[in-house]
Protein backbone atom coordinates (compact mmCIF):
# COMPACT_ATOMS: atom_id res chain seq x y z
CA UNK A 1 0.00 0.00 0.00
CA UNK A 2 1.25 3.36 -0.86
CA UNK A 3 2.74 5.97 1.85
CA UNK A 4 0.14 9.04 0.70
CA UNK A 5 2.46 10.93 3.80
CA UNK A 6 6.30 10.23 4.71
CA UNK A 7 7.49 11.51 8.22
CA UNK A 8 9.67 14.63 6.53
CA UNK A 9 5.72 15.58 5.39
CA UNK A 10 4.33 14.76 8.81
CA UNK A 11 7.39 16.97 10.39
CA UNK A 12 6.73 19.51 7.75
CA UNK A 13 2.69 19.63 8.65
CA UNK A 14 4.03 20.12 12.31
CA UNK A 15 6.34 23.04 11.17
CA UNK A 16 3.23 24.77 9.54
CA UNK A 17 1.20 24.00 12.62
CA UNK A 18 3.40 25.42 15.25
CA UNK A 19 4.21 28.59 12.94
CA UNK A 20 0.86 28.94 12.20
CA UNK A 21 0.16 28.98 16.14
CA UNK A 22 2.81 31.38 16.77
CA UNK A 23 1.68 33.89 14.48
CA UNK A 24 -1.57 34.25 15.54
CA UNK A 25 -1.00 33.82 19.90
CA UNK A 26 2.35 35.77 19.35
CA UNK A 27 3.84 36.32 22.70
CA UNK A 28 0.68 35.22 24.44
CA UNK A 29 -0.57 32.57 27.33
CA UNK A 30 -1.20 29.57 25.46
CA UNK A 31 -2.07 25.89 26.86
CA UNK A 32 -1.81 22.81 24.02
CA UNK A 33 -4.40 20.24 25.20
CA UNK A 34 -3.56 16.96 23.29
CA UNK A 35 -7.08 14.55 22.61
CA UNK A 36 -5.79 10.93 23.53
CA UNK A 37 -4.62 9.27 21.44
CA UNK A 38 -2.39 10.22 19.41
CA UNK A 39 -3.73 13.76 19.27
CA UNK A 40 -1.45 14.21 22.59
CA UNK A 41 1.64 12.83 20.69
CA UNK A 42 1.14 15.87 17.67
CA UNK A 43 0.49 18.02 20.88
CA UNK A 44 4.10 17.23 21.99
CA UNK A 45 5.90 18.13 19.07
CA UNK A 46 4.31 21.31 18.55
CA UNK A 47 5.05 22.26 22.08
CA UNK A 48 8.83 21.48 21.30
CA UNK A 49 9.15 23.50 18.31
CA UNK A 50 6.99 26.61 20.38
CA UNK A 51 9.45 25.96 23.82
CA UNK A 52 11.82 28.44 22.56
CA UNK A 53 8.88 31.47 22.44
CA UNK A 54 9.16 34.06 25.83
CA UNK A 55 5.62 33.09 26.51
CA UNK A 56 3.67 30.68 29.40
CA UNK A 57 2.84 27.30 27.60
CA UNK A 58 1.16 24.69 29.21
CA UNK A 59 0.24 21.00 28.25
CA UNK A 60 -2.21 18.63 29.31
CA UNK A 61 -4.13 15.38 27.83
CA UNK A 62 -7.79 14.95 27.56
CA UNK A 63 -9.20 11.52 27.08
CA UNK A 64 -12.64 12.08 25.44
CA UNK A 65 -13.94 8.18 25.53
CA UNK A 66 -16.58 8.92 28.22
CA UNK A 67 -18.10 12.49 25.98
CA UNK A 68 -18.64 10.46 22.48
CA UNK A 69 -22.02 9.85 21.11
CA UNK A 70 -21.73 6.32 19.76
CA UNK A 71 -21.71 3.92 22.42
CA UNK A 72 -24.69 2.75 20.94
CA UNK A 73 -23.10 1.51 17.87
CA UNK A 74 -20.30 0.43 19.25
CA UNK A 75 -19.74 -3.32 20.09
CA UNK A 76 -17.11 -2.64 22.87
CA UNK A 77 -16.50 0.61 24.66
CA UNK A 78 -13.41 2.52 24.01
CA UNK A 79 -10.80 1.91 26.76
CA UNK A 80 -10.61 4.56 29.18
CA UNK A 81 -7.29 6.57 29.47
CA UNK A 82 -6.61 9.10 32.33
CA UNK A 83 -6.69 12.42 31.74
CA UNK A 84 -4.60 15.03 32.46
CA UNK A 85 -4.83 18.55 33.00
CA UNK A 86 -2.41 20.13 35.53
CA UNK A 87 -3.39 23.94 35.20
CA UNK A 88 -6.46 25.75 35.62
CA UNK A 89 -8.09 25.76 32.74
CA UNK A 90 -10.34 28.98 34.10
CA UNK A 91 -9.87 31.61 31.70
CA UNK A 92 -7.00 30.41 29.88
CA UNK A 93 -6.67 29.95 25.99
CA UNK A 94 -7.14 26.43 24.96
CA UNK A 95 -5.79 24.88 21.80
CA UNK A 96 -7.53 21.38 21.45
CA UNK A 97 -4.84 18.99 19.29
CA UNK A 98 -5.53 16.40 17.66
CA UNK A 99 -4.20 14.33 14.65
CA UNK A 100 -7.24 14.08 12.13
CA UNK A 101 -10.07 15.74 11.97
CA UNK A 102 -12.79 13.91 10.15
CA UNK A 103 -16.43 14.54 10.88
CA UNK A 104 -15.67 16.82 13.42
CA UNK A 105 -17.46 14.70 17.05
CA UNK A 106 -14.20 14.29 18.73
CA UNK A 107 -13.77 18.19 18.73
CA UNK A 108 -17.59 18.14 19.77
CA UNK A 109 -16.93 15.80 22.68
CA UNK A 110 -13.79 17.27 23.66
CA UNK A 111 -15.38 20.76 24.20
CA UNK A 112 -18.04 19.20 26.62
CA UNK A 113 -15.31 17.48 28.09
CA UNK A 114 -13.21 20.72 28.33
CA UNK A 115 -16.63 22.54 29.82
CA UNK A 116 -16.64 20.13 32.83
CA UNK A 117 -13.03 21.32 34.03
CA UNK A 118 -14.17 24.83 33.63
CA UNK A 119 -14.52 27.84 31.50
CA UNK A 120 -11.82 28.73 29.58
CA UNK A 121 -11.64 32.44 28.18
CA UNK A 122 -10.64 30.93 24.36
CA UNK A 123 -10.56 27.39 22.62
CA UNK A 124 -9.60 26.75 19.26
CA UNK A 125 -8.57 23.54 17.33
CA UNK A 126 -5.12 22.43 15.49
CA UNK A 127 -5.10 19.48 13.53
CA UNK A 128 -1.88 17.79 11.88
CA UNK A 129 -4.77 16.53 9.30
CA UNK A 130 -7.68 17.86 7.99
CA UNK A 131 -9.60 15.19 5.57
CA UNK A 132 -12.68 16.76 5.49
CA UNK A 133 -16.50 15.32 5.71
CA UNK A 134 -17.58 17.16 8.77
CA UNK A 135 -20.75 16.35 9.94
CA UNK A 136 -20.91 19.21 12.55
CA UNK A 137 -20.35 22.65 11.70
CA UNK A 138 -17.00 22.45 13.86
CA UNK A 139 -13.92 23.79 11.79
CA UNK A 140 -10.49 23.56 12.45
CA UNK A 141 -8.35 27.07 13.48
CA UNK A 142 -4.63 25.75 12.54
CA UNK A 143 -4.38 22.89 9.68
CA UNK A 144 -1.10 21.23 8.95
CA UNK A 145 -1.58 19.09 6.05
CA UNK A 146 -4.95 19.29 4.31
CA UNK A 147 -5.54 15.70 2.56
CA UNK A 148 -8.35 15.06 -0.45
CA UNK A 149 -10.23 11.63 0.79
CA UNK A 150 -13.69 10.04 0.07
CA UNK A 151 -15.93 9.82 3.09
CA UNK A 152 -15.56 5.90 3.27
CA UNK A 153 -11.59 6.14 2.99
CA UNK A 154 -9.78 5.13 6.49
CA UNK A 155 -6.94 7.35 7.48
CA UNK A 156 -4.42 5.36 9.18
CA UNK A 157 -2.18 7.90 10.87
CA UNK A 158 0.89 6.43 12.31
CA UNK A 159 2.86 8.15 14.86
CA UNK A 160 6.59 7.51 16.16
CA UNK A 161 6.00 6.81 20.19
CA UNK A 162 2.65 5.05 19.79
CA UNK A 163 3.10 2.84 16.71
CA UNK A 164 6.58 3.04 16.10
CA UNK A 165 7.31 4.98 12.75
CA UNK A 166 6.08 8.10 11.12
CA UNK A 167 3.20 7.73 8.07
CA UNK A 168 0.08 8.29 6.76
CA UNK A 169 -2.04 6.04 4.53
CA UNK A 170 -5.31 6.16 3.39
CA UNK A 171 -7.21 2.52 2.36
CA UNK A 172 -10.19 2.77 0.16
CA UNK A 173 -11.76 -0.51 1.67
CA UNK A 174 -11.89 -1.36 6.11
CA UNK A 175 -8.39 -1.85 7.44
CA UNK A 176 -6.94 -5.61 7.41
CA UNK B 1 -15.04 -9.44 24.90
CA UNK B 2 -17.47 -7.23 27.25
CA UNK B 3 -20.23 -9.51 29.17
CA UNK B 4 -23.32 -8.68 29.37
CA UNK B 5 -24.02 -9.70 33.07
CA UNK B 6 -21.91 -9.86 36.29
CA UNK B 7 -22.71 -12.39 38.36
CA UNK B 8 -20.07 -13.75 40.46
CA UNK B 9 -16.03 -13.62 39.79
CA UNK B 10 -15.33 -17.04 38.67
CA UNK B 11 -16.59 -16.10 35.91
CA UNK B 12 -13.99 -13.15 34.82
CA UNK B 13 -11.21 -14.16 33.49
CA UNK B 14 -7.61 -12.74 35.05
CA UNK B 15 -7.41 -10.32 31.90
CA UNK B 16 -10.70 -8.75 32.47
CA UNK B 17 -10.58 -8.44 36.27
CA UNK B 18 -7.55 -6.35 35.24
CA UNK B 19 -8.95 -4.20 32.77
CA UNK B 20 -11.88 -3.28 35.08
CA UNK B 21 -8.99 -2.72 37.72
CA UNK B 22 -7.36 -0.53 35.61
CA UNK B 23 -10.68 1.26 34.13
CA UNK B 24 -11.26 2.41 37.46
CA UNK B 25 -8.33 4.15 37.84
CA UNK B 26 -9.42 6.99 35.61
CA UNK B 27 -13.02 6.89 36.82
CA UNK B 28 -11.60 7.82 40.70
CA UNK B 29 -9.59 10.35 39.07
CA UNK B 30 -12.99 12.39 37.97
CA UNK B 31 -14.12 12.67 41.86
CA UNK B 32 -11.05 15.21 42.37
CA UNK B 33 -12.75 16.97 39.33
CA UNK B 34 -15.38 19.99 40.43
CA UNK B 35 -17.85 18.40 38.10
CA UNK B 36 -17.63 14.55 39.03
CA UNK B 37 -20.51 13.60 36.19
CA UNK B 38 -19.92 12.11 32.86
CA UNK B 39 -23.16 11.65 29.71
CA UNK B 40 -21.20 8.06 28.80
CA UNK B 41 -24.54 6.16 30.06
CA UNK B 42 -26.72 9.22 29.03
CA UNK B 43 -30.32 7.99 28.66
CA UNK B 44 -29.96 4.85 29.96
CA UNK B 45 -31.96 3.03 33.26
CA UNK B 46 -30.36 1.67 36.05
CA UNK B 47 -33.05 -0.27 38.41
CA UNK B 48 -31.90 -0.79 41.95
CA UNK B 49 -33.67 -4.26 43.15
CA UNK B 50 -32.94 -4.75 46.83
CA UNK B 51 -34.37 -7.20 48.35
CA UNK B 52 -32.08 -6.82 51.73
CA UNK B 53 -31.40 -3.70 53.60
CA UNK B 54 -28.01 -2.41 52.15
CA UNK B 55 -27.50 1.33 52.64
CA UNK B 56 -23.77 1.46 51.46
CA UNK B 57 -23.96 -0.58 48.29
CA UNK B 58 -27.23 0.47 47.75
CA UNK B 59 -25.92 3.98 47.55
CA UNK B 60 -22.81 3.60 46.16
CA UNK B 61 -24.14 2.09 42.92
CA UNK B 62 -27.00 4.82 42.88
CA UNK B 63 -23.86 7.29 42.84
CA UNK B 64 -21.88 5.76 39.79
CA UNK B 65 -24.69 5.43 37.92
CA UNK B 66 -25.61 9.11 38.49
CA UNK B 67 -21.82 10.27 37.93
CA UNK B 68 -22.39 8.07 34.31
CA UNK B 69 -25.62 10.02 33.76
CA UNK B 70 -28.22 7.31 33.97
CA UNK B 71 -31.23 7.16 35.35
CA UNK B 72 -31.58 5.33 38.71
CA UNK B 73 -34.71 4.12 39.61
CA UNK B 74 -35.48 2.11 42.91
CA UNK B 75 -38.02 -0.87 43.00
CA UNK B 76 -39.09 -0.31 46.36
CA UNK B 77 -39.48 -3.96 47.25
CA UNK B 78 -40.54 -3.57 50.89
CA UNK B 79 -43.69 -1.19 49.50
CA UNK B 80 -44.11 -3.82 46.36
CA UNK B 81 -46.15 -6.55 45.39
CA UNK B 82 -43.26 -8.94 46.33
CA UNK B 83 -44.49 -8.68 49.93
CA UNK B 84 -48.59 -9.47 48.48
CA UNK B 85 -46.92 -12.50 47.27
CA UNK B 86 -45.50 -11.92 43.59
CA UNK B 87 -43.72 -14.25 42.76
CA UNK B 88 -40.08 -13.23 41.45
CA UNK B 89 -40.78 -14.51 37.69
CA UNK B 90 -43.85 -11.81 37.28
CA UNK B 91 -41.85 -9.07 39.16
CA UNK B 92 -39.02 -9.75 36.20
CA UNK B 93 -41.75 -9.59 33.93
CA UNK B 94 -42.35 -6.39 35.26
CA UNK B 95 -38.95 -5.23 35.19
CA UNK B 96 -38.79 -6.27 31.41
CA UNK B 97 -41.98 -4.10 30.30
CA UNK B 98 -39.76 -1.32 32.04
CA UNK B 99 -36.92 -1.36 29.72
CA UNK B 100 -34.58 -0.64 31.96
CA UNK B 101 -31.23 -1.15 30.77
CA UNK B 102 -29.54 -2.22 33.81
CA UNK B 103 -30.51 -4.19 37.03
CA UNK B 104 -28.67 -4.35 40.03
CA UNK B 105 -29.81 -7.26 42.42
CA UNK B 106 -29.12 -8.06 46.30
CA UNK B 107 -31.40 -10.95 47.32
CA UNK B 108 -31.13 -13.17 50.03
CA UNK B 109 -30.86 -16.37 47.91
CA UNK B 110 -27.88 -17.64 45.80
CA UNK B 111 -28.10 -17.95 41.87
CA UNK B 112 -31.55 -15.24 42.11
CA UNK B 113 -29.50 -12.30 40.15
CA UNK B 114 -28.37 -15.24 37.27
CA UNK B 115 -32.41 -16.48 37.18
CA UNK B 116 -32.97 -12.34 36.18
CA UNK B 117 -30.08 -12.16 33.97
CA UNK B 118 -31.18 -15.32 31.81
CA UNK B 119 -34.76 -13.91 31.95
CA UNK B 120 -34.63 -10.13 30.89
CA UNK B 121 -32.13 -7.91 27.95
CA UNK B 122 -30.99 -5.64 30.76
CA UNK B 123 -27.44 -5.84 31.89
CA UNK B 124 -27.91 -8.01 36.02
CA UNK B 125 -25.21 -6.99 38.23
CA UNK B 126 -24.75 -8.94 41.40
CA UNK B 127 -25.27 -6.76 44.86
CA UNK B 128 -24.86 -9.85 46.90
CA UNK B 129 -26.80 -13.24 46.70
CA UNK B 130 -27.06 -14.77 49.84
CA UNK B 131 -23.72 -16.91 50.73
CA UNK B 132 -22.88 -17.40 46.86
CA UNK B 133 -20.88 -13.83 45.52
CA UNK B 134 -20.58 -10.04 45.44
CA UNK B 135 -18.32 -9.76 42.66
CA UNK B 136 -18.27 -5.65 43.15
CA UNK B 137 -16.90 -5.70 46.36
CA UNK B 138 -14.25 -8.28 45.52
CA UNK B 139 -13.56 -5.80 42.79
CA UNK B 140 -13.26 -2.59 44.92
CA UNK B 141 -11.18 -4.72 47.53
CA UNK B 142 -8.60 -6.05 44.68
CA UNK B 143 -8.65 -2.27 44.19
CA UNK B 144 -7.71 -1.07 47.26
CA UNK B 145 -4.94 -3.61 47.47
CA UNK B 146 -3.42 -2.21 44.21
CA UNK B 147 -3.24 0.65 45.18
CA UNK B 148 -1.27 0.11 48.15
CA UNK B 149 0.74 -3.06 46.25
CA UNK B 150 0.94 -2.14 42.25
CA UNK B 151 2.47 -5.85 41.85
CA UNK B 152 0.44 -7.45 44.72
CA UNK B 153 1.70 -10.55 43.82
CA UNK B 154 2.92 -12.65 46.57
CA UNK B 155 1.24 -10.46 48.85
CA UNK B 156 -0.87 -12.49 51.69
CA UNK B 157 -3.94 -11.07 53.27
CA UNK B 158 -5.82 -12.65 56.32
CA UNK B 159 -9.35 -13.00 56.04
CA UNK B 160 -11.18 -12.79 59.56
CA UNK B 161 -14.55 -13.89 60.76
CA UNK B 162 -17.62 -16.31 59.58
CA UNK B 163 -16.06 -17.56 56.50
CA UNK B 164 -19.08 -20.25 55.84
CA UNK B 165 -21.72 -17.41 55.79
CA UNK B 166 -19.73 -14.75 53.83
CA UNK B 167 -20.12 -14.21 50.22
CA UNK B 168 -17.45 -11.33 50.81
CA UNK B 169 -14.83 -14.20 52.26
CA UNK B 170 -15.99 -16.38 48.59
CA UNK B 171 -15.77 -13.62 46.10
CA UNK B 172 -12.91 -11.32 47.70
CA UNK B 173 -10.40 -14.36 48.23
CA UNK B 174 -11.68 -15.47 44.70
CA UNK B 175 -10.42 -12.42 42.88
CA UNK B 176 -7.34 -12.27 45.18
CA UNK B 177 -6.18 -15.23 44.09
CA UNK B 178 -6.89 -14.95 40.61
CA UNK B 179 -4.62 -11.81 40.84
CA UNK B 180 -1.98 -13.47 42.58
CA UNK B 181 -2.28 -12.82 46.29
CA UNK B 182 -2.03 -15.20 48.73
CA UNK B 183 -4.86 -16.08 51.07
CA UNK B 184 -5.57 -17.15 54.73
CA UNK B 185 -8.51 -17.61 56.93
CA UNK B 186 -9.17 -16.82 60.41
CA UNK B 187 -12.32 -17.67 62.28
CA UNK B 188 -14.26 -19.58 65.06
CA UNK B 189 -13.72 -23.65 64.07
CA UNK B 190 -17.50 -23.89 63.14
CA UNK B 191 -17.16 -20.98 60.83
CA UNK B 192 -14.22 -21.98 58.97
CA UNK B 193 -15.20 -24.26 55.89
CA UNK B 194 -12.63 -27.78 56.28
CA UNK B 195 -13.28 -27.92 52.36
CA UNK B 196 -13.65 -25.05 49.56
CA UNK B 197 -11.38 -23.01 47.54
CA UNK B 198 -7.29 -24.81 47.26
CA UNK B 199 -4.12 -23.31 48.53
CA UNK B 200 -5.65 -21.40 51.35
CA UNK B 201 -4.69 -21.64 54.81
CA UNK B 202 -6.98 -22.42 57.75
CA UNK B 203 -6.54 -20.76 60.86
CA UNK B 204 -8.66 -20.45 64.29
CA UNK B 205 -5.86 -18.84 66.63
CA UNK B 206 -5.29 -15.50 66.20
CA UNK B 207 -1.39 -15.51 66.83
CA UNK B 208 -1.13 -18.83 64.65
CA UNK B 209 -2.60 -16.77 61.99
CA UNK B 210 -0.13 -13.48 62.74
CA UNK B 211 2.93 -15.78 62.52
CA UNK B 212 1.95 -16.41 58.66
CA UNK B 213 3.06 -12.39 58.43
CA UNK B 214 -0.36 -10.80 56.49
CA UNK B 215 0.45 -7.43 54.94
CA UNK B 216 -3.38 -6.90 55.05
CA UNK B 217 -6.29 -8.38 57.79
CA UNK B 218 -9.77 -7.84 56.03
CA UNK B 219 -11.94 -8.38 59.05
CA UNK B 220 -15.77 -9.54 58.07
CA UNK B 221 -18.45 -7.76 59.02
CA UNK B 222 -20.61 -9.85 61.75
CA UNK B 223 -24.33 -10.31 60.80
CA UNK B 224 -26.27 -9.83 63.79
CA UNK B 225 -29.25 -10.18 61.73
CA UNK B 226 -28.19 -13.36 60.14
CA UNK B 227 -27.39 -16.75 61.31
CA UNK B 228 -24.04 -15.87 62.54
CA UNK B 229 -24.81 -14.89 66.23
CA UNK B 230 -26.13 -18.40 67.35
CA UNK B 231 -22.36 -19.61 66.18
CA UNK B 232 -20.43 -17.04 68.60
CA UNK B 233 -20.32 -17.58 72.63
CA UNK B 234 -21.10 -13.91 72.69
CA UNK B 235 -19.78 -10.43 70.98
CA UNK B 236 -17.53 -9.97 73.98
CA UNK B 237 -16.11 -13.45 73.13
CA UNK B 238 -15.62 -13.07 69.24
CA UNK B 239 -13.77 -9.56 69.76
CA UNK B 240 -11.92 -11.37 72.70
CA UNK B 241 -10.91 -14.18 70.21
CA UNK B 242 -10.79 -12.79 66.95
CA UNK B 243 -11.45 -9.03 67.06
CA UNK B 244 -8.90 -6.24 66.58
CA UNK B 245 -8.31 -5.34 70.22
CA UNK B 246 -6.34 -2.42 71.36
CA UNK B 247 -3.74 -4.66 72.25
CA UNK B 248 -3.50 -6.15 68.52
CA UNK B 249 -3.66 -2.91 67.06
CA UNK B 250 -0.60 -1.98 68.75
CA UNK B 251 0.84 -5.39 67.02
CA UNK B 252 -1.04 -4.38 63.72
CA UNK B 253 0.49 -0.82 64.06
CA UNK B 254 4.26 -2.37 64.57
CA UNK B 255 4.16 -4.34 61.85
CA UNK B 256 2.66 -1.80 60.13
CA UNK B 257 0.07 -3.54 58.21
CA UNK B 258 -3.31 -2.30 56.70
CA UNK B 259 -6.97 -2.96 57.81
CA UNK B 260 -10.09 -3.46 55.55
CA UNK B 261 -13.44 -4.25 56.19
CA UNK B 262 -16.36 -4.37 53.97
CA UNK B 263 -18.48 -2.05 56.45
CA UNK B 264 -20.34 -1.45 57.78
CA UNK B 265 -18.27 -1.77 61.04
CA UNK B 266 -19.85 -3.13 64.65
CA UNK B 267 -17.19 -0.99 67.29
CA UNK B 268 -16.42 -3.16 69.61
CA UNK B 269 -17.25 -6.37 67.91
CA UNK B 270 -14.33 -6.84 64.21
CA UNK B 271 -12.70 -3.61 65.63
CA UNK B 272 -11.86 -1.36 68.93
CA UNK B 273 -12.85 2.09 68.29
CA UNK B 274 -9.42 3.19 67.78
CA UNK B 275 -9.30 1.61 64.77
CA UNK B 276 -11.27 4.09 62.98
CA UNK B 277 -8.02 6.47 63.21
CA UNK B 278 -5.79 3.85 62.27
CA UNK B 279 -3.55 5.33 59.57
CA UNK B 280 -3.67 2.53 58.15
CA UNK B 281 -7.08 1.52 58.03
CA UNK B 282 -8.41 1.49 54.15
CA UNK B 283 -11.91 1.57 55.55
CA UNK B 284 -12.65 4.70 53.86
CA UNK B 285 -10.44 3.89 50.60
CA UNK B 286 -12.73 1.13 49.85
CA UNK B 287 -16.13 3.10 50.18
CA UNK B 288 -14.88 5.72 47.55
CA UNK B 289 -13.03 2.72 44.87
CA UNK B 290 -16.11 0.92 45.16
CA UNK B 291 -18.13 3.80 43.97
CA UNK B 292 -15.21 3.92 40.95
CA UNK B 293 -15.36 0.22 40.06
CA UNK B 294 -18.93 0.14 40.10
CA UNK B 295 -18.54 2.90 37.32
CA UNK B 296 -15.90 0.75 35.07
CA UNK B 297 -18.20 -2.09 35.60
CA UNK B 298 -21.70 0.07 34.24
CA UNK B 299 -19.15 1.45 31.69
CA UNK B 300 -17.91 -2.32 30.51
CA UNK B 301 -21.09 -4.24 30.34
CA UNK B 302 -22.88 -4.20 27.56
CA UNK B 303 -26.94 -4.26 27.67
CA UNK B 304 -29.36 -6.16 25.01
CA UNK B 305 -27.25 -8.86 24.54
CA UNK B 306 -30.10 -11.92 24.09
CA UNK B 307 -29.06 -14.69 26.14
CA UNK B 308 -30.42 -18.44 26.82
Amino acid sequence: MPLTLSAEDMAAGVDRLAEAIREKTAGAPIALIGIRRRGDEVAERVLTRLAEDDRELNFGILDISLYRDDFEHLHENPKLLESDIPFPIEGAHIILVDDVMFTGRTIRAALDALSDYGRPAKVEVAVLIDRGHRELPIQPDYVGITLSTQRHDHVLVSLERTDGVDQVRVCANAPP
Amino acid sequence: MPHKDLLDIVSLERGEIEHLLDQAVPFKDLFTRSVKKVPALKGKSVLMLFYEASTRTHSSFEVAAKRLSADVTNFDVAHSSITKGESVRETIETLQAMRSDFIIVRHGRAGLPGTIARLTRASVINAGDGAHAHPTQALLDAFTIKEKFPDPSGKRVLIVGDILHSRVARSTSTILKKIGVEVAYLGPGSLVPRVGPENIRRFTDYQAAMAWAPDVVYLLRVHMERQDVQYFPSLREYHRLYGVTDARLAEIRARGLYIMHPGPVNRGVELCDAVMDYERSLINDQVENGIAVRMAVLYWLKPGAVMG
